[in-house]
């Protein structure tokens, strides 16, 4: 079943084609790895689809409903949400209070000026339990901003699934942390995702991170989408090979 | 340490016994003052509060919400002037009728203003501020058959409380007597009033999500604050705190002229916040009652007082950017850990 | 029709002043995305310098050279400039943009006193320069021969301003940083001198715009927040960072000024900044800024 229909997207930035008319459509519940060069449009393609800026054609149609004109905040609502690459974080806030303001967020709560925050033991319990599924319940009283890089790229992970979302795309989650941090990282990521049942997309730039945790991988180059298929299918794909990996594809998968 | 339990005492930690004490004592002293000092330095105290407010005001924006306005001067002159029109054109005299007609006048400017400045880069924001505060100075000075140009509006003293307390603290007539005590408890419980209020509005999900802002604007939209929006508020917010600093300025004052929407106010109230340390609650009082007494020194030591501000603030930015409350708390903070290692 | 002449080449000679102003303001915020609340003062520098020292030369030069004097407040502002960004503001780029703006803005006070300090609260004047240019008609109107000067001044800045940034090395390298700074500075750009030189341009155009100005309207105290305001018009019209919407916002301003002051005096600023407001609400960016 279909979770959000991607038809015919195309963003240009002056002459560059970033994005060149892309159909894909994301099943509800798959775990799905995107793949490619930089420059291939991944990133591009997750800020179109989150609200980021607008297409320049093509349309978006998620749960049922067309989303292509909404706003970044309208997405956000049916259920859209994503991680940034480059650590997005309010460095100057709590572990703690990052969760918490995005689930006082998510709840329409950051409209009261009357009451305070800290007091509302629901949303602080929440919060407490979204960072003990990410592992950072540790470091709740801390400033996001003093906490190890592996750590603010969970909170980032974290903050953004505590919207709550039923799409969450994650921009390079294990990119800037050690090769030993990787795999424990991606452990509890897909672990929260898949317990909530959470369709993810993950854009991913270590192929065995990629080739390990996804359902299916689509591979984009320059733009548009060079193929499609579980990760036995791609690793035997000689475009993708070729063009990703600089090799031959391996003909055992 | 568990969890909940360092959650819990974060929480706590905003309201511990030590920073009860703390509040209680200074309300006791600012209490007592006009009992024990000469009623000249009552005034400079009723000013500081007063000043506190409008910089209290200003620092939601700046230290809460990341934006940094130069034209600040335009509340509190609408605050002012909308007490001066008050009487000059209704007779009025209750300092209540003023307070709620300068709050709302203020309210509608920030409105106005708003609308145009968070439309705006983080960066113009400012500078736009001061432009439309200049836009109300030049209307203020040239409009002269309304404001009374450069000759300003007289403002008599207000009745407090429709006329409640007049017996206390000596005659009613005598303008010194009423102004060192009546206005200054008034002003004191108005400051006491404002600050709760401020402190609240700090620690709630609204004042979160305003500081979200200030910290990463994009992130914030991307978790649903919708950023224009919530400036907006913060400014009407901020706008109404300076206002109301405006109208409980110019009973003390007797006279409101175009100078205090002239752009160096403006800078004055971001002086203060910066002095006292605009990223605390705290700072922005603190500053606002240190600035006004290096003013009387300055402006009685030399004519370019505006010099010796400048260098000051300059010297502020590059070496003490925490300002006065800020950096002892940092002092505390290091002595703190050293004496644990 | 004469009414009308007039009116047009006091829109142009309005222009002229913002512009030169404006291109400043606007060439600092491109390449550094700085915004200086001093830029102001340095207009006035270039206006109290030049009055200055024209008030030193008058009796010994003839007036043809006191054209060439003014030049030298526009050379006082770019030496203050290029004083005060490695010490003022190169500190600070890797701080929150909060930083810079106040600093620059205690730089404002301090040049507002600094000025009134050496050179005393009342203004320096110097019609001398203005009046030797006299009188010219055109098309039936009668009109100072100074203000075509300026008019001439601001298009002949303007182009020249247009050569260097478009047509030179130095230029390309000044578009460079102002587009990606890291890529420049990754690509060979010593983007600490682009950046010094950057303000030292913007300074030198503000003080050109004092300077010139200075003979008809005199160097007086405030003028520097005046003009700042004014310029920063100009600059939310025509769009942040670019020279041609500076160059647009400033025709547009200058014309509704030069009506302003005719027909509403008193509100003439609030008309401007209505504008610009309006201007605001449908184009966010400016007639010619990027989003």
């Amino acid at each position: 079943m279909s979770l959000l229909e991607i038809r015919n997207i195309t963003k240009s930035f002056g002459d560059n084609r970033a994005v060149d008319d892309v159909t894909l459509t994301i099943q509800r519940g798959e775990f799905l790895g995107l793949i490619g060069s930089n420059g291939a449009g991944k990133t591009t393609l997750v800020n179109l689809i989150s609200g980021f800026f607008p297409a320049d054609r093509g349309a978006l149609v998620f749960d049922g409903h067309d989303i292509t004109r909404q706003s970044i905040n309208e997405r956000i609502r049916v259920g859209i949400a994503r991680s940034f690459q480059l650590v997005n974080l309010f460095d100057q806030l709590t572990v703690l209070d990052n969760v918490a303001l995005t689930i006082f967020s998510r709840q329409g709560k950051t409209r009261w000026l009357w009451t305070l925050a800290d007091r509302d033991g629901a949303v602080r319990d929440e919060a407490v339990a979204v960072l003990r599924q990410f592992g950072l319940e540790a470091h709740a009283p801390v400033l996001a901003g003093s906490i190890s890089q592996g750590e603010r790229k969970l909170l980032d992970v974290a903050v953004a699934y505590a919207l709550r979302p039923k799409l969450l795309f994650l921009d390079e989650p294990t990119s800037g942390v050690s090769t030993r941090e990787k795999a424990p990282i991606m452990d509890i990521i897909t672990a929260v995702v898949r317990a909530e049942g959470i369709t993810a997309v993950v854009i991913e730039h270590d192929m065995d991170i990629v080739f390990r945790y996804s359902d299916r991988i689509v591979a984009m180059h320059q733009g548009a989408i060079l193929a499609s298929g579980s990760p036995d299918e791609i690793r035997r794909n000689e475009q993708v090979a070729m063009t990703l990996l600089g090799t031959h594809a391996d003909p055992q998968g | 340490m568990s969890a909940p339990g360092s959650v819990a005492a974060a929480t706590q930690a905003l309201l511990t016994p030590g920073r009860l004490a703390a509040v209680a004592l200074s309300l006791l002293v600012l209490g007592v003052l006009p009992l024990i000092l000469p009623p000249f330095d009552t005034l400079q105290v009723s000013y500081g509060l007063i000043l506190g407010i409008a910089a209290l005001g200003f620092n939601l924006l700046l230290g809460y919400t990341g934006l940094l306005s130069f034209g600040h001067s335009a509340f509190f002159g609408t605050g002012a002037y909308a007490a001066a029109f008050l009487v000059k054109y209704w007779g009025v005299r209750s300092m209540e009728a003023f307070i709620v007609a300068g709050v709302l006048a203020s309210l509608l400017v920030a409105a106005l203003i708003g609308a145009v400045c968070v439309r705006y880069t983080r960066i113009f924001f400012g500078i736009l501020a001061l432009a439309l505060s200049q836009v109300l100075w030049s209307l203020a000075l040239k409009l002269f058959w309304v404001t009374g140009g450069t000759d300003g509006l007289r403002v008599p003293t207000p009745t407090l409380l429709g006329g409640a307390f007049t017996q206390a603290f000596g005659v009613q007539t005598d303008k010194t007597a009423f102004l060192a005590y009546r206005y200054y408890y008034y002003v004191l419980a108005v400051f006491v009033l404002a600050t709760t209020v401020m402190w609240v509005i700090v620690h709630s999900p609204f004042g979160k999500a305003l500081q979200a802002i200030r910290d990463n604007e994009v992130r914030a939209e991307f978790v649903g604050v919708q950023v224009r929006r919530y400036r907006y508020v913060a400014f009407l917010v901020s706008g109404a705190f300076t206002g109301l600093a405006g109208v409980l300025w110019v009973p003390l004052n007797g006279l409101t002229t175009p100078e205090v929407l002239y752009w160096p106010f403006s800078g004055r109230i971001v002086f203060m916040a910066v002095l006292g340390g605009f990223r605390t609650f705290w700072g922005p009082i603190v500053g606002a009652f240190v600035y006004n007494y290096l003013e009387v020194w300055a402006v009685s030591a030399t004519v370019y007082w505006q010099l010796v501000l400048g260098v000051i603030l300059v010297a502020l930015v590059l070496t003490m950017p925490t300002g006065l409350v800020g950096t002892a708390g940092q002092l505390l903070a290091w002595l703190r850990r050293s004496r644990r290692a | 029709m004469d009414t009308l002449v007039i009116h047009v080449l006091n829109s142009l000679f309005y222009a002229s002043i913002l512009f030169l102003i404006a291109s400043g303001l606007t060439l600092v915020y491109g390449v550094m995305r700085i915004v200086n609340m001093a830029h102001g003062n340095l207009y006035a520098v270039g206006a109290y310098v030049a009055a200055w020292i024209v008030g030193l030369a008058a009796g010994s030069f003839p007036p043809a050279a006191l054209f060439l004097l003014l030049l030298l407040g526009a050379g006082a502002a770019a030496l203050a400039g290029a004083i005060l960004e490695p010490t003022m503001l190169r500190p600070l780029y890797r701080r929150p943009e909060e930083y810079q703006l106040l600093v620059t803005f205690g730089l404002l006070l301090i040049l507002e006193d600094l000025l009134r300090l050496v050179w005393g609260p009342y203004p320096l004047t110097a019609s001398a320069v203005s009046d030797t240019l006299g009188s010219i008609t055109i098309l039936g109107a009668t009109y100072p021969g100074y203000n075509i000067f300026v008019i001439l001044i601001g298009a002949g800045a303007a182009a020249a301003l247009w050569a260097f940034v478009y047509k030179t090395r130095f230029g390309v390298m000044l578009r460079a940083t102002s587009q990606d700074m890291r890529m420049a500075a990754a690509l060979g750009v010593n983007v600490k001198r682009v950046y010094v030189q950057a303000f030292t341009i913007g300074c030198f155009m503000a003080g050109l715009g004092g300077a010139v100005v200075m003979p008809i309207s005199g160097a007086v105290l405030g003028m520097g927040v005046e003009a700042l305001i004014l310029a920063f018009v100009v600059v939310v019209i025509g769009g942040l960072g670019s020279l041609e919407g500076a160059l647009v916002g400033a025709v547009i301003v200058g014309a509704v000024r030069t009506v302003g002051i005719t027909y509403f005096a008193e509100v003439e600023l609030a008309l401007l900044y209505l504008i610009a407001a309006v201007v605001l609400f449908l184009r966010p960016a400016g007639l010619f800024g990027r989003a």
